[in-house]
C-alpha cells in the first residue's frame, strides 16, 4: 500500500492497485482478506453501531417496488435502519445533479462526498444500488472521506468497500438484522 | 422497462424527495394519450434545464417529453451540444454516444431491444442538433434511413454550431453571420428534411416549435411510423437566441417569423406510413 486514505486504507481502487478482489461465493471481503459471513456482518454491524452519523444509502433496486424482493427487502431495510439506530439517505437515481443537490436528503453516485461530508458521516451501507455506480461511489468515499463503507449487493460484492457482503437477498437482510441486534446487546446499547 | 419501476415501495417512500414522488404520482405513464394539454398538471419528465434563459430548445424538450406515447418504455439517444445538457435532469432513459453516431447507437439498442422483449413496444428516439445530424454525424444519420431502422430522429435545428460559440453548419442559411463565422456562409442551407425522403424515411416533417399542438401531433405520428415501418424524421426550428442577438423573451417571435418561410410547416408521408396514421386516428391515438 502506497499510502493511507482519510479512512485509514488504500484511497486507491483496490482490484487495479492491490489486487484485491471480491470475495467467492459464501464469503465476505473485509479490507483485504477473505472471511465468513458472520464475522464480516459482526464487524460490519459494529461499525455502524459505534462510529458516528451510520447511514444507510439505499439505491434504486430496493426504493421502488418492481418486484416482491424489492418490497421484502425495503422492509428490512427499514428494519435494520431501526436496529442500527442510522438515517436512511436514498441514492434514487443516478442523474449527476449539478450544482444543487440538497446533501441532507440525497446521495448521488457521481460525488457521494458532498452528502458523507455534509452530514458527517462515518460508517455507511450502500444496498441497492446497481453495480457500476456503486462502484464509482464507493471508490470516489474512500479517495475522498473517512468513511468506513459496506456494501450489501445481491451480486458478486465490491471490492471498493471496506466490508463487502455479496449474493444478500431478504432471509441475508434478516440474518444481518438478527446480528447487529446480537452486536448491540453486547455492547451494551 | 416497467411502469413499476416508477413505484416507490411504501417502506422507504417518507425519505425519497418531493420531486420523485412527485414522478410516480402526477407523471403520466402507461397513457398513450398523454399530450401537450397535460403540461399545466402533470408532473413533467424534465425537472429543469440547464440552457440559456428563453433558449426554444428548452419548450422542444417540454413539448416532445409530453408526447412520447409511450416514456416508460423509450430510450433516448442524444448528441454533445447545448440539447445534451438537459438530459441528466430527464427522467427516462438517455444515453450520450459520441458526437455524431447517435443514429448509430440508436439502430443498435432498437435492434437488441426488438430481440431482447420481442413482446413488447419499445421505442428509440434520437434528438441531436443540426451539426450532430447534418454535418458531422450524417454519414450515421442516412445510413440508419438507408437501413431502414425502426427509430425517430428528431433535430433541433439552430442554425449553427451554438454549444462551441457560434461556427455556421450545413443547417445554416446562406450568408448568415456568427462570431466565429464573420464571413458568413457561403453555401446553401443542406436542405435534410429532403435528403431524409429520398434515403427512405417514411414520415417526414419540418417546422418550428411555436405551436405545442403541432410538435405533438409530428412527435406522435413520427414515432407511430417508427414502430411500424421505418425510420421517421423530424426538423424542428429551434433558434438560438444567444447566437442570433435575440432576448429571452423572443425566441416565440422568431420562430413565428420562421413559420412564414424557410420552416413553413412541411410534412411528407409514405403510403405505409399514412396507412398507420389513418388507423391510429381511428383509434383516437392522433
Ligand atoms: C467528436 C466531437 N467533435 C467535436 C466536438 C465539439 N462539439 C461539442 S458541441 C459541438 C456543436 C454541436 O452543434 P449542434 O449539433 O448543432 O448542437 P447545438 O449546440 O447547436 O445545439 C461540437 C462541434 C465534440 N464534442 N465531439
Ligand atoms: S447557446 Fe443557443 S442553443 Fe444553446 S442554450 Fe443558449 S440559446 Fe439555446
Ligand atoms: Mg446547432
Amino acid at each position: 500500500m502506497a499510502k493511507l486514505g482519510p479512512a485509514g486504507y488504500s484511497p486507491y481502487p483496490v482490484s487495479v492497485v492491490e489486487g484485491v478482489l471480491t470475495p467467492p461465493p459464501g464469503k465476505a471481503l473485509m479490507f483485504n482478506e477473505i472471511v465468513d459471513e458472520e464475522v464480516a456482518m459482526r464487524e460490519a454491524a459494529k461499525a455502524m453501531l459505534t462510529r458516528e452519523n451510520p447511514t444507510i444509502f439505499p439505491g434504486p433496486q430496493v426504493l421502488y417496488a418492481w418486484n416482491e424482493e424489492a418490497k421484502r427487502k425495503a422492509k428490512f431495510v427499514r428494519k435494520m435502519a431501526e436496529v442500527l439506530g442510522a438515517k436512511i439517505i436514498p441514492m434514487y437515481d443516478y442523474r449527476p445533479k449539478y450544482p444543487k443537490i440538497d446533501p441532507e436528503k440525497e446521495i448521488n453516485p457521481n460525488h457521494p462526498n458532498l452528502t458523507i461530508w455534509h452530514n458527517k458521516i462515518k460508517a455507511c451501507i450502500f444496498i441497492g444500488v446497481h453495480c457500476h455506480y456503486a462502484n464509482v461511489a464507493l471508490k470516489i468515499i474512500r479517495a475522498e472521506t473517512d468513511c468506513f463503507t459496506i456494501a450489501m449487493c445481491s451480486m458478486a460484492g465490491h471490492e471498493d468497500a471496506m466490508i463487502t457482503l455479496r449474493d444478500q437477498h431478504s432471509e441475508d437482510l434478516e440474518k444481518f438484522i438478527r446480528i447487529a441486534e446480537e452486536v448491540k446487546r453486547e455492547l451494551g446499547k | 422497462m416497467s411502469v413499476k419501476i416508477f413505484k416507490i415501495n411504501e417502506d422507504l417512500k417518507e425519505f425519497m424527495p418531493q420531486e420523485i414522488i412527485d414522478l410516480e404520482e402526477k407523471a403520466t405513464w402507461g397513457n398513450p394519450k398523454r399530450g401537450v394539454m397535460d403540461l399545466p398538471y402533470a408532473k413533467e419528465l424534465i425537472e429543469e434545464h440547464s440552457l440559456c434563459a428563453g433558449c426554444p430548445e428548452s419548450v422542444a424538450f417540454r413539448y416532445i417529453l409530453a408526447s412520447l406515447p409511450n416514456p416508460e418504455d423509450t430510450v433516448i439517444v442524444n448528441s454533445t451540444g447545448c440539447s445534451s445538457l438537459v438530459f441528466p435532469h430527464i427522467a427516462l432513459h438517455t444515453v450520450h454516444p459520441l458526437f455524431g453516431n447517435q443514429n448509430s447507437v440508436a439502430s443498435g439498442i432498437k435492434r437488441v431491444l426488438e430481440w431482447r422483449f420481442p413482446d413488447k413496444v419499445k421505442d428509440v428516439v434520437v434528438i441531436a442538433g443540426d451539426g450532430a445530424t447534418i454535418d458531422i454525424g450524417l454519414d450515421c444519420t442516412l445510413q440508419s434511413f438507408f437501413r431502414q431502422e425502426k427509430i425517430t430522429t428528431i433535430c433541433f435545428d439552430n442554425e449553427v454550431y451554438a454549444n462551441t460559440g457560434g461556427q455556421d453548419s450545413g443547417a445554416t442559411p446562406r450568408g448568415m453571420e456568427f462570431k466565429m463565422a464573420p464571413g458568413g456562409k457561403q453555401w446553401d442551407k443542406v436542405p435534410m428534411w429532403q435528403l431524409a425522403i429520398d434515403s427512405g424515411c417514411h414520415y417526414v416533417a419540418r417546422l418550428s416549435v411555436s405551436s405545442p399542438k403541432k410538435v405533438e401531433q409530428v412527435v406522435k405520428k413520427a414515432i407511430y411510423v417508427a414502430r411500424e415501418v421505418g425510420p421517421t424524421y423530424i426538423h424542428l426550428y429551434t433558434p438560438c437566441i444567444l447566437e442570433i442577438g435575440l432576448n429571452a423573451d423572443q425566441g416565440l417571435w422568431e420562430m413565428r417569423q420562421r413559420d412564414k418561410e424557410r420552416f413553413k410547416f412541411f410534412e411528407y408521408m409514405t403510403d405505409e406510413a399514412k396507412e398507420v396514421i389513418e388507423r391510429k386516428k381511428k383509434e383516437g391515438l392522433l
